[in-house]
């Protein structure tokens, strides 16, 4: 039986195993870049996506739970040329290595800063502290938020 | 950034026009040097460089992006040489069908080998250089007195022409000119400048295909099932315990290399797991409590020399003072942050494999050694993954691929599980470290012992050696064989590639003074081991191990005679460029001048320190020192470092902001591994498989201000920049706490459960 799910605005009828994880769903069945694999586990974050306004780490998260749910992905956000704000800013500060990261930085910093465009230093640790980069850009993409935070929160 | 659409995309005489650099670059082919993976290149222009129909120029380079910004400094480096705009050029990375054989992407060599005299830079002056005497020709006038401004050659009172009219479409006929100049860098307009990396709005808007990525009509999806203990070997496989399972192809074994082949990636993640197999038991592992002593008593070594002046155990009999020191570094991994992945399409007699190996062309051999193909049927190309900083699962995971699609005659899909990327990754090495520096009455070091132990199995797979690395040694293939040589023989030369040797010796071998240092009365001398789990570079591979004994040691002696550390190591070194970058690196901190550790320190709660360390990496390829600004927090044992000042001079600077960032990024990345990261096993088998087994620093924690000065001399070689920096993180942080405390640790990581034991230790 297919399960639909609205992805970046498009709606899909998935009829696929519904204990697939809702990560391979989107990065094999859809074809959508931005999401990874990370770990599998739910400790770093690349596999992130929003949904009903919060980060989900969707390499644990069963298909079968996310029936008619609305997700946006790091794809959906902007485009190269037109680029959401937090997007840009990471442009901005060059805050990016290998990239692999993304979608559990943007994403999850979005989300913190979307639902508390005031937070705190603190506050936006405590919300990244589950968020890895292997790479060591870490101080870049802080400032990348806080320009984001500074700039773009309510644009 | 999407080279597969690029190729499909671009004129088809393009491709065809290439599609034989491979064997042109195997008629130059020679054997690459150990310990060196540059590869032999191609004297060929047209492997280099090629100019469109329309005037745009084409480079292909055998060197590539791995997270680093070397795609942009690459293009910077073709359009500042060529006179064109950034957007006229579209760079072409490791593809063993068009690219040039540049050996492997590593060991900070790209700016050496592409950024001076030869390799791309040297393709690229030749080419303007050919371009104006084409130009000079149909215009009758000389080279000399023409210009090239945007692809566009003008002067001398004649009508301007474009690449495209000299040559647009066709190929130079030309090898490449070892005396073509380069362009000074005081008309430098595009190399040199903080260019935004070319990759970025694709990267974080989830549009960048990585590795991951790509698919492949009627491609199937493999997953490894590696044995459950080190040393373990295959009994049988049971296929009736998957083979009904939705989705099923194939099970794969070939010898002690077992995969799963399924129609969607899911089924073959639950196959894996549900698949029964039978291993023998494991060959056993030493107790990770005891290994260090394990690794001091294990016979079976490879003895070697750096430097031996036969006069060491004389100056230490004599010497006012000896400080002596046991410095203790683990394993370390990779762990990159995306499991390594490969795509690979093995059918009727030709194999391409899409990886994000460092080494196109080795893989490419070793890849046709597993498959039992010819090396010119094999076509890999390079298709970037997770940032690497070394020897991750890049090259296995191709081999993975390839057996899997070989056996199934599709293409085949392979990522890792994490669990199989970190038990069976390739580690950067652990190492114990015992050293002594002999001091005399005016405080001045006379002589200095080192001595290492340090185990190694496999490594980079190079172009004939699969078995260094998990898969390929599954599959049948031996690791390069190791063989104990005692006692060590006399060195020949001074080589510290390795950073083996501290800055602070003279390195005196065969007549000649090689080292950055004054400390004439020096032995270096290190035991290499059989190691029970694979081994492989890892950003600063042994250099940053190297490091972190000696400029922790040099804290301790400064100490033991009472001096300022900057001073003492001033005092020291005899290398003006590495002098200029510590005192950078102190004024910019404001660097607090007095002999560690800091007076009266309370021996609870949180207190402050600076240290500071340096090093001229691999001996000869970029200077920096590094100054940690730290908190401890006495009671928890915490470490928190909260200011970084890093002086780099790496010669004169591609990118500036590139530069800034890979420095930002190795202290981050160094820091991370000296607070948190060590591999930990139990009796048979690797037990850090997670991130919460193996700790690094997440985006969350507090994070450091970092400050960086950039040096930018002109006039010397470029040199490489990725890895000069997380070479002394170590040193940097473990003095500071030194400076904060009055405890000295020395082993690796500095979790809290170790500096609360060093600080106990202070107190008894």
């Amino acid at each position: 039986m297919a399960i639909s799910i609205t992805v970046n605005g498009q709606l899909h009828a998935l009829d696929v195993d519904p204990t697939t994880p809702l990560l391979y769903v989107l990065s094999d069945d859809l074809g959508l870049r931005g999401p990874k694999f990370g770990c599998g586990l739910g400790q770093c974050g690349c596999c992130t996506v929003i949904v009903k306004g919060a980060p989900v780490r969707s390499c644990v998260t069963p298909l079968s739970t996310m029936a008619n749910a609305e997700i946006t992905t790091l794809d959906g956000l902007g485009t190269p040329e037109k680029p959401h704000p937090i997007q840009k800013a990471f442009i901005e500060e060059q805050a990016v290595q290998c990239g692999f990261c993304l979608s559990g930085v943007i994403l999850t910093a979005k989300v913190a800063l979307d639902r508390n465009p005031k937070a705190t230093g603190a506050q936006l640790q405590q919300a990244l502290s589950n968020v890895l980069c292997r790479c060591g850009a870490h101080t870049r993409m802080m400032k990348a938020i806080k320009r984001y935070q500074r700039e773009g929160v309510r644009a | 950034m999407n080279r597969r659409d690029f190729l499909t995309r671009s004129s088809g005489a393009l491709v065809v026009a290439f599609s034989s650099v491979g064997s042109v670059s195997d008629l130059f082919a020679q054997a690459p040097q150990p310990g060196r993976f540059d590869g032999p290149g191609t004297p060929q222009l047209d492997s280099w460089i090629a100019i469109g129909a329309d005037g745009n120029v084409t480079a292909y380079t055998g060197k590539v992006e791995l997270g680093h910004g070397l795609y942009t400094s690459q293009t910077q480096l073709v359009a500042e040489e060529l006179c064109v705009p950034l957007a006229r050029v579209k760079l072409i990375q490791g593809d063993t069908a068009v690219a040039p054989d540049q050996g492997t992407t590593s060991g900070s060599q790209s700016h050496p080998v592409n950024f001076n005299e030869g390799g791309l830079a040297q393709a690229c002056a030749t080419a303007r250089e050919a371009l104006l005497q084409m130009a000079a020709q149909r215009m009758g006038v000389p080279a000399t007195i023409l210009r090239v401004d945007e692809g566009i050659i003008s002067g001398g009172g004649r009508a301007s022409l474009t690449y495209a009219d000299l040559i647009g479409g066709k190929k130079f006929n030309v090898t490449l000119n070892p005396s073509a100049k380069r362009k000074p860098m005081s008309e430098w307009t595009i190399l040199g400048k903080p260019v935004q990396r070319l990759d970025i709005p694709a990267l974080v808007t989830g549009q960048f295909e990585f590795v991951h990525n790509v698919r492949v009509p009627g491609m199937l999806h493999g997953r490894v099932v590696r044995p459950p203990e080190v040393g373990a070997t295959l009994v049988s496989v049971d296929e009736s315990s998957i083979g009904r399972m939705p989705g099923f192809v194939k099970i794969v074994v070939k010898k002690n290399f077992v995969g799963v082949v399924a129609e969607k990636p899911w089924q073959a993640a639950q196959m894996a797991v549900a698949l029964k197999s039978q291993w023998t038991n494991g060959t056993g592992l030493p107790p990770q409590r005891e290994f260090y002593e394990y690794l001091r008593n294990d016979k079976a070594s490879r003895d070697s020399f750096t430097v031996n002046s036969k006069d060491v155990d004389e100056k230490l009999a004599k010497a006012t003072k000896v400080v002596r020191a046991t410095y203790r570094h683990p394993y370390q991994m990779h762990g990159s942050i995306g499991t390594s992945c490969a795509v690979a399409d093995v059918q009727s007699g030709k194999a391409t494999i899409w990886s994000p190996t460092q080494s196109v062309y080795p893989t490419r051999n070793t890849a046709a050694m597993l498959l039992g193909m010819k090396a010119e049927d094999v076509h890999v190309i390079f298709t970037m993954g997770a940032g690497c900083y070394g020897l991750n699962g890049a090259d296995t995971v191709s081999y993975d691929a390839a057996l899997m699609s070989q056996a199934v005659g599709r293409p085949v899909r392979v990522q890792l599980t994490r669990k199989d990327e970190m038990a069976w990754e390739n580690y950067g090495t652990s190492y114990l470290i015992e050293q002594r520096v002999a001091v005399d009455a005016a405080g001045t070091i006379v002589a200095w012992d080192y001595e290492a132990w340090t185990p190694g199995l496999g490594g980079r797979p190079g172009y004939n050696n699969p078995g260094n690395v998990i898969s390929g040694f599954l599959a049948g293939f031996a690791p390069q064989p190791f063989t104990p040589r005692s006692p060590a023989p006399d060195p020949t030369g001074y080589a510290n590639n390795l950073n083996i040797a501290p800055s602070y010796v003279a390195g005196n071998v065969a007549g000649r003074k090689g080292g950055t240092g004054t400390v004439a009365s020096e032995r270096v001398l290190s035991h290499n081991l059989r190691s029970h789990f694979w081994t492989g570079p890892l950003r600063s591979p042994e250099r940053l191990q190297n490091s972190f004994a000696h400029e922790s040691i040099m804290d301790e002696v400064a100490s033991a005679v009472g001096a300022d550390p900057v001073a003492f190591r001033l005092k020291h070194l005899s290398d003006p460029r590495l002098v200029e970058v510590v005192k950078a690196a102190a004024k910019t901190a404001g660097w607090d001048a007095r002999p560690s550790p800091q007076k009266a320190i309370r021996k609870t709660g949180v207190t402050r320190g600076r240290g500071i360390s340096c090093v001229l990496y691999e001996g000869n390829n970029g200077y920096c020192a590094l100054v940690a600004e730290i908190e401890v927090n006495q009671d928890t044992g915490s470490v928190t470092v909260k200011r970084f000042v890093a002086a780099q001079d790496c010669g004169p600077i591609s990118n500036p902001d590139g530069l800034k960032n890979q420095v930002e990024g190795g202290i981050m990345q160094g820091m991370s591994r000296a607070l948190g990261e060590e591999v930990t096993w139990d009796a048979t088998k690797i037990s850090s498989i997670d991130w919460r087994t193996y700790r690094p620093v997440y985006l969350g924690a507090e994070l450091p201000v970092i400050d960086s000065v950039l040096i930018n001399t002109p006039g010397v070689t470029a040199d490489g920049a990725g890895e000069t920096a997380i070479t002394i993180v170590a040193g940097a942080i473990g003095n500071a706490i030194f400076d904060a405390t009055g405890a000295r640790i020395r082993e690796a990581p500095f979790t809290p459960e170790r500096v609360k034991a060093a600080l106990a230790s202070r107190q008894a």
